[in-house]
C-alpha cells in the first residue's frame, strides 16, 4: 500500500456539483436512495449524499521510488523522484472530476489534535506498527467522556490496511468503542533480529554476511567518510555491503549472496505485488462507504486474506484488552520491589508484549517539580542537562529509593509509539 | 539502451521478483491476456496485471462508453463518453506500464448465453478461461481449466525433507564422523540439532528393536535421552546447550516417516504420466522421469529437496551438513534429468542442444525435481457445461452448504437466477427504481424455478432476493476492484505455474467482507 493516510471528509447536504454528468452516480444511488434488508437502523435513503467522497487529504512524507511502479498505479516513472502525496493528488484530482485531494508531503506525526479533529474517516495505509499506533493513539486523544462514557460525537473510525506478499489485512477500529490497535499488539510481532554472536562469529546463511557487513563491518571501516551513515536506498552503499558480505561469506564457504539479497535484508524489504494491495485497499475503501452511508453493517471488526493457495479469508472481532495502555482509560500500574532499579523499568516498557515501546522518556513530578528520570541520548555530541545533573548511565542503575520515589508515584512516559503520554503508577511491592 | 532498460525493469519489478522470480516474470513477460468487457471488474483485473508486466492485452467490447460507466470505472474519463469502451480503456491502462503492448477489438456482444457459449470453445482450446462478475455487493469468479500443472506451489508450512529415518549413504557416513562423547564442549554445543537426533536415534534403535519413536510416550522417551545427551558441568547441572534445546524441540517432526504424499501419487497415478508421448507436456514428463527416479533409484522415495533449516551450529559444521544435503539433491535432479532424456528419446524428441538450453533445461529439471517434487500440484475444474447441466450439477455441495442459509452459496444462487431472470425479461431486477417492487416476485419466481429445475431442496431467505432486486445490477467499484485483485492473481498463478489457483467458484461477499469457494 502507499505508506500513507489518506484522511477523507464527506459533503453533506449538497445537491450536485458542476462536474457532474448524466449517470455519473447510476451505480451508486441504487445503495444511496433505496433501503433494503442490510441496510442500518440508521440508514435514510436520500439523494443528498450522492457526491461521494469529494474532500481528501492525503498525509505521505516519502518520495516515489521505481521499486513502487509495479503497484502504486497513480504514479509513473516520470513522477520517480516528487512526492508521494502531491503525485497522488494530481492524479486522481484529474481523473475524478469534482474530487478534492489535498496533499501533505510530511509525517503524520507532523499534525496535531487540532488537523486530525476535522476528519470524518481516517484511513491507513501505514508502513509501520510505530505510525499505526501513534494514530491509534491520536484518535484516542480526541475523545471526550462524560462520566466514564465515551461521547459517541467525539468518534473518528479508523480503518487501517496493511499487506505483505500474498498475505493482508484490513480492521475497523471505532476508537474508544472497538478493540484498538494496542488491543491487539500481540498480532504484530516483534521483528526477529539474528543474534550478534551469530553474526560476529558463526555465520551460516548469507544474511548472516550481510549483517556482519551491514552491522559491525560498515561503522567500522566508514567506507563513505565519517559519520556517513549506511542509506539503503543508495545503490553505492549496497554495492558496498553486498562485496564485504561476498568475502565474508567465501571465507566460510556460504553461497546465495546476490544483490538482492543484500539489498533486502539491508531495506528489510517487504515483498509486494499490485493484486494483493488492491484487494485490501479495496476492502478499506468499502468500509470507509459503510461508514458514511450506514448502507450495510460495518466490518466487525478485522480481516485476514491470503491467496498463496486459492483464496482465504478470516473474519473475526478482536476483543478489547481490558487495560490496554492505549484505550482502557485505566492508569497502568507498574509493580516492583523497592530494589528494582530505574533500569528495570526501562527494560519492562521496552520489553513487555503488551507495551513494546522503543525509546520511552520519563518524567515525574518531584517536591512540586516536573523532573526528567529518563532520555535517550541520541546524539552523544549534544550536551544535556539531567535533573539529577547524572549521567543517564548512572542514572539507571539507582533504585527507587535513590531516587526519591515513593510507592504510588505517578510516572509520564513519552514514546514514538503514542502521541500521548502514558501515565503509569509507581506500585512498590516490597 | 538493452542493458539499462533491464537494469531498470529489475528495479522496478523488485518487489515482486522477490515473490516469483525472474524466470516467474518470464512467462508473465511472454504472455498474452484478453478481456472481454471493460467494466469496472474488467480494467481493475487488467490494471493488476498491466502493473506487474504482462507481455500483452487485448480487450473485446463493442459498447460505447456511456456515462454510467465513466462513474465506477477508473479507467474511463468524461472524454471517453460516445467512444467505444475497449479503445477508452486500452489507452487508459495502457499508460500503466510501458513494457505491456495493449490492443483492442470492437466487437458486438451477442446477448444471452455468450459466457456459456465462449466457455466451450475455450474449452475444447485448452485456453484457461476466468469468468470475473460484481453485482451489487457481491463479487464472483469461475475459474475453468482443463487441467493446471502448478510446478512450483511454494508451500507455506511445508516438512523438512531431513530423511533421518532412512539416512542416505553420504548423510549416514556423516553422521558416523561426528563422535559425541568425545567432544569438547565448545564442538559439542554446536553440533547441528540434526545430527544430535541421529545419534540418539541410533542408540534408541539399539534399545528398540529397530523401531522409530512411534506415539507420544516413546517421542517423550526419546526427549528424555536426548536431555540425558546435554554436557554436565563440575557441579552435575546441565550446561546450556541450545542445539540440545533444538533438537528437543523438533523431535515431533524430524521423526516423521519420508514418505510420498497422496497428492504426488496421484500425479503419477495420472494417464499422461502412463503414456509418454512426443505431444506430451513438459510437467508430465517430467513428473513420469520422477516416478521413474523413485522406482528405480530412490527405493520408493522421492529425490532429495537438498535444504535444511538453519540451526544453532558453527559455520563449518552446519556449511558440511547443508553441503550433504545439496550434493545427494544435485545427484538426484541428475538422475531424473537422465530419464527425462530417455523418455524424450523414447518418442523421437531430441533434448534441447546447447551448453545454454542445457543448463536452462537441468535448471528446470532442478526446480522440478528437488525442491518442488513433493509440491507438484495438478488443478482440473469441471466445465461450464458440468456445473450446468441437470445431469452433472453438483447438487451435494450446494445444498450441504445452505444448511446455513446465509452461506455464500445463496449468493451464487441468487447469481444464478438473475441470470434466469435476464433471459425471461431481457433486463436485470430492480434496474429503474418503479421495477423494484415488482420484480422481487418476478425474481423469486426465477430462484424457485431454478431449484426445482435442478432439484435442489434449500430455501432461500427472502431477504436475499430482496437484496438482489434492489442492487439494481450495480457495479459499485469498491467490490469490483477486491475482485479485480483476487482475480489477477489467480491469472498470474495460472501463467507463472507458480502457487495453487483456486477451484473452481469463488464468492466474495462485501457485506460482511467475508468469502467461501465452492467446487460446482
Amino acid at each position: 500500500m502507499a505508506d500513507g493516510d489518506e484522511l477523507m471528509a464527506v459533503d453533506e447536504g449538497h445537491v450536485a456539483c458542476g462536474g457532474d454528468w448524466d449517470g455519473r452516480w447510476n451505480h451508486l444511488k441504487k445503495f444511496l436512495e433505496r433501503s433494503g434488508p442490510f441496510t442500518l437502523p440508521d440508514f435514510e435513503p436520500g439523494t443528498e449524499a450522492l457526491s461521494g467522497f469529494r474532500n481528501i487529504h492525503v498525509v505521505d512524507m516519502d518520495t516515489i521510488d521505481i521499486s513502487n511502479l509495479n503497484r502504486q498505479f497513480l504514479f509513473r516513472s516520470k513522477d520517480v523522484g516528487r512526492p508521494k502525496a502531491e503525485v497522488a493528488a494530481e492524479f486522481v484530482n484529474s481523473r475524478v472530476p469534482g474530487c478534492n485531494v489535498t496533499p501533505h508531503c510530511q509525517k503524520i506525526q507532523d499534525f496535531d489534535e487540532s488537523f486530525y479533529r476535522k476528519f470524518h474517516i481516517i484511513v491507513c495505509g501505514l508502513d509501520s506498527v510505530i505510525a499505526r499506533r501513534w494514530m491509534n493513539g491520536m484518535l484516542i486523544s480526541l475523545l471526550n467522556y462524560e462520566n466514564g462514557v465515551v461521547d459517541q460525537s467525539t468518534i473518528i473510525p479508523l480503518i487501517d490496511g496493511g499487506t505483505e506478499g500474498f498475505k493482508g489485512n484490513a480492521r475497523v477500529i471505532l476508537p474508544g468503542m472497538t478493540a484498538c490497535i494496542d488491543c491487539t499488539l500481540e498480532l504484530y510481532p516483534p521483528q526477529i533480529n539474528f543474534p550478534m554472536c551469530t553474526i560476529a562469529s558463526m555465520p551460516r546463511l548469507p544474511e548472516h554476511c550481510i549483517e556482519f557487513a551491514r552491522i559491525l563491518q560498515w561503522p567500522k571501516e566508514e567506507p563513505f567518510g565519517d559519520g556517513v551513515s549506511l542509506d539503503g536506498d543508495n545503490p553505492e552503499h549496497i554495492q558496498w555491503v553486498f562485496m564485504k558480505a561476498q568475502e565474508r561469506a567465501s571465507e566460510f564457504n556460504i553461497t546465495g549472496v546476490t544483490y538482492r539479497l543484500t539489498q533486502g535484508v539491508v531495506k528489510r524489504v517487504i515483498p509486494a505485488v499490485a493484486s494483493t494491495n488492491a484487494v485490501i485497499a479495496a476492502a478499506c475503501a468499502t468500509e470507509a462507504f459503510k461508514i458514511a452511508t450506514s448502507a450495510y453493517v460495518t466490518l466487525n471488526n478485522y480481516l485476514v486474506f491470503s491467496d498463496v493457495d486459492g483464496l482465504y479469508t478470516y473474519t473475526f472481532e478482536a476483543e478489547r484488552k481490558e487495560n490496554c495502555s492505549a484505550c482502557s482509560q485505566v492508569p497502568q500500574d507498574l509493580q516492583f520491589s523497592s530494589s528494582a532499579k530505574l533500569q528495570d523499568v526501562l527494560q519492562y516498557l521496552t520489553e513487555s508484549t503488551s507495551l513494546q515501546m522503543k525509546s520511552p522518556a520519563i518524567t515525574t513530578t518531584l517536591q512540586g517539580k516536573n523532573k526528567t528520570l529518563y532520555l535517550q541520548v541520541i546524539n552523544i555530541k549534544r550536551s544535556l542537562v539531567f535533573s539529577f545533573s547524572l549521567s543517564p548511565s548512572v542514572l539507571v542503575s539507582l533504585t527507587g529509593a535513590e531516587l526519591g520515589l515513593a510507592d504510588g508515584q505517578e510516572l509520564a512516559v513519552a514514546d514514538v509509539t503514542t502521541p500521548q503520554t502514558v501515565l503509569f503508577k509507581l506500585n512498590f511491592t516490597s | 539502451g538493452m542493458a539499462a532498460n533491464k537494469a531498470a525493469k529489475e528495479q522496478k519489478y523488485d518487489r515482486q521478483l522477490r515473490l516469483w522470480g525472474d524466470h516467474g516474470q518470464e512467462a508473465l513477460e511472454n504472455a498474452h491476456v484478453c478481456l472481454v468487457n471493460a467494466t469496472a471488474t474488467g480494467t481493475e483485473i487488467l490494471k493488476n496485471l498491466v502493473l506487474p508486466g504482462i507481455g500483452a492485452f487485448t480487450i473485446v467490447d463493442g459498447h460505447k462508453v456511456s456515462g454510467e460507466d465513466v462513474g465506477n470505472n477508473f479507467f474511463l474519463s468524461t472524454n471517453s463518453i460516445g467512444k467505444n469502451r475497449a479503445q477508452a480503456a486500452t489507452e487508459l491502462l495502457q499508460e500503466l506500464n510501458s513494457d505491456v503492448s495493449g490492443n483492442f477489438v470492437e466487437e458486438v456482444r451477442a446477448a444471452g448465453s455468450t459466457c456459456l457459449r465462449l466457455g466451450a470453445v475455450l474449452w475444447n482450446a485448452e485456453v484457461p478461461f476466468l469468468v470475473c462478475r460484481t453485482y451489487g455487493l457481491v463479487g464472483c469468479m469461475r475459474l475453468v481449466v482443463r487441467e493446471h500443472t502448478v510446478v512450483e506451489s511454494h508451500p507455506d508450512n511445508a516438512l523438512e525433507d531431513l530423511r533421518l529415518d532412512q539416512p542416505f549413504t553420504e548423510l549416514k557416513n556423516h553422521i558416523d564422523s561426528y563422535d559425541l562423547d568425545s567432544m569438547e564442549k565448545k564442538d559439542h554445543s554446536h553440533t547441528p540439532w540434526i545430527i544430535i537426533v541421529a545419534k540418539f536415534l541410533e542408540k534408541w534403535y539399539s534399545e528398540h528393536n529397530f523401531q522409530m519413536p512411534k506415539n507420544y510416550k516413546e517421542k517423550e522417551a526419546f526427549r528424555e535421552l536426548l536431555r540425558q545427551g546435554i554436557l554436565k558441568n563440575e557441579n552435575g547441572a546441565p550446561e546450556d546447550e541450545e542445539n540440545f534445546d533444538e533438537a528437543i524441540k523438533n523431535v515431533n517432526t524430524a521423526l516423521n516417516a519420508t514418505k510420498i504424499s497422496s497428492t504426488v501419487e496421484d500425479i503419477f497415478s495420472c494417464d499422461l504420466c502412463d503414456n509418454i508421448t512426443a505431444q506430451t507436456p513438459a510437467f508430465w514428463v517430467m513428473a513420469r522421469a520422477v516416478r521413474d527416479f523413485v522406482r528405480d533409484d530412490g527405493n520408493g522415495i522421492l529425490p532429495v529437496r537438498g535444504t535444511i533449516p538453519d540451526m544453532i551450529a558453527d559455520s563449518e559444521k552446519f556449511i558440511k551438513l547443508q553441503n550433504v544435503y545439496r550434493e545427494k539433491a544435485l545427484q538426484d535432479a541428475s538422475v531424473v534429468s537422465k530419464h527425462v532424456e530417455s523418455l524424450l528419446q523414447s518418442v523421437g524428441k531430441v533434448c534441447p542442444p546447447g551448453y545454454l538450453l542445457i543448463m536452462k533445461f537441468f535448471k528446470c529439471v532442478f526446480i522440478i525435481s528437488g525442491k518442488n517434487a513433493a509440491f507438484l500440484r495438478v488443478v482440473r475444474c469441471r466445465s461450464l457445461e458440468e456445473e450446468y447441466s441437470i445431469e452433472s450439477v453438483n447438487k451435494d455441495e450446494i445444498t450441504s452448504c445452505m444448511d446455513n442459509p446465509d452461506s455464500e452459496m445463496v449468493l451464487y444462487l441468487m447469481l444464478r437466477s438473475i441470470d434466469r431472470f435476464y433471459q425471461q425479461h431481457s433486463h436485470y431486477p430492480g434496474v429503474y427504481d418503479y421495477q423494484v417492487e415488482e420484480d422481487i416476485s418476478r425474481l423469486k419466481v426465477c430462484v424457485n424455478s431454478l431449484l426445482q429445475e435442478y432439484g435442489l431442496s434449500v430455501s432461500v431467505k427472502d431477504d436475499y432476493i430482496h437484496e438482489f432486486c434492489r442492487c439494481g445490477s450495480a457495479e459499485p467499484h469498491t467490490v469490483a476492484a477486491f475482485l479485480g485483485g483476487c482475480a489477477a492473481q489467480e491469472a498470474i498463478k495460472i501463467i507463472t505455474q507458480q502457487f495453487v489457483p483456486f477451484n473452481n467458484t469463488f464468492i466474495y461477499n462485501a457485506m460482511t467482507q467475508t468469502s467461501a469457494t465452492f467446487q460446482l
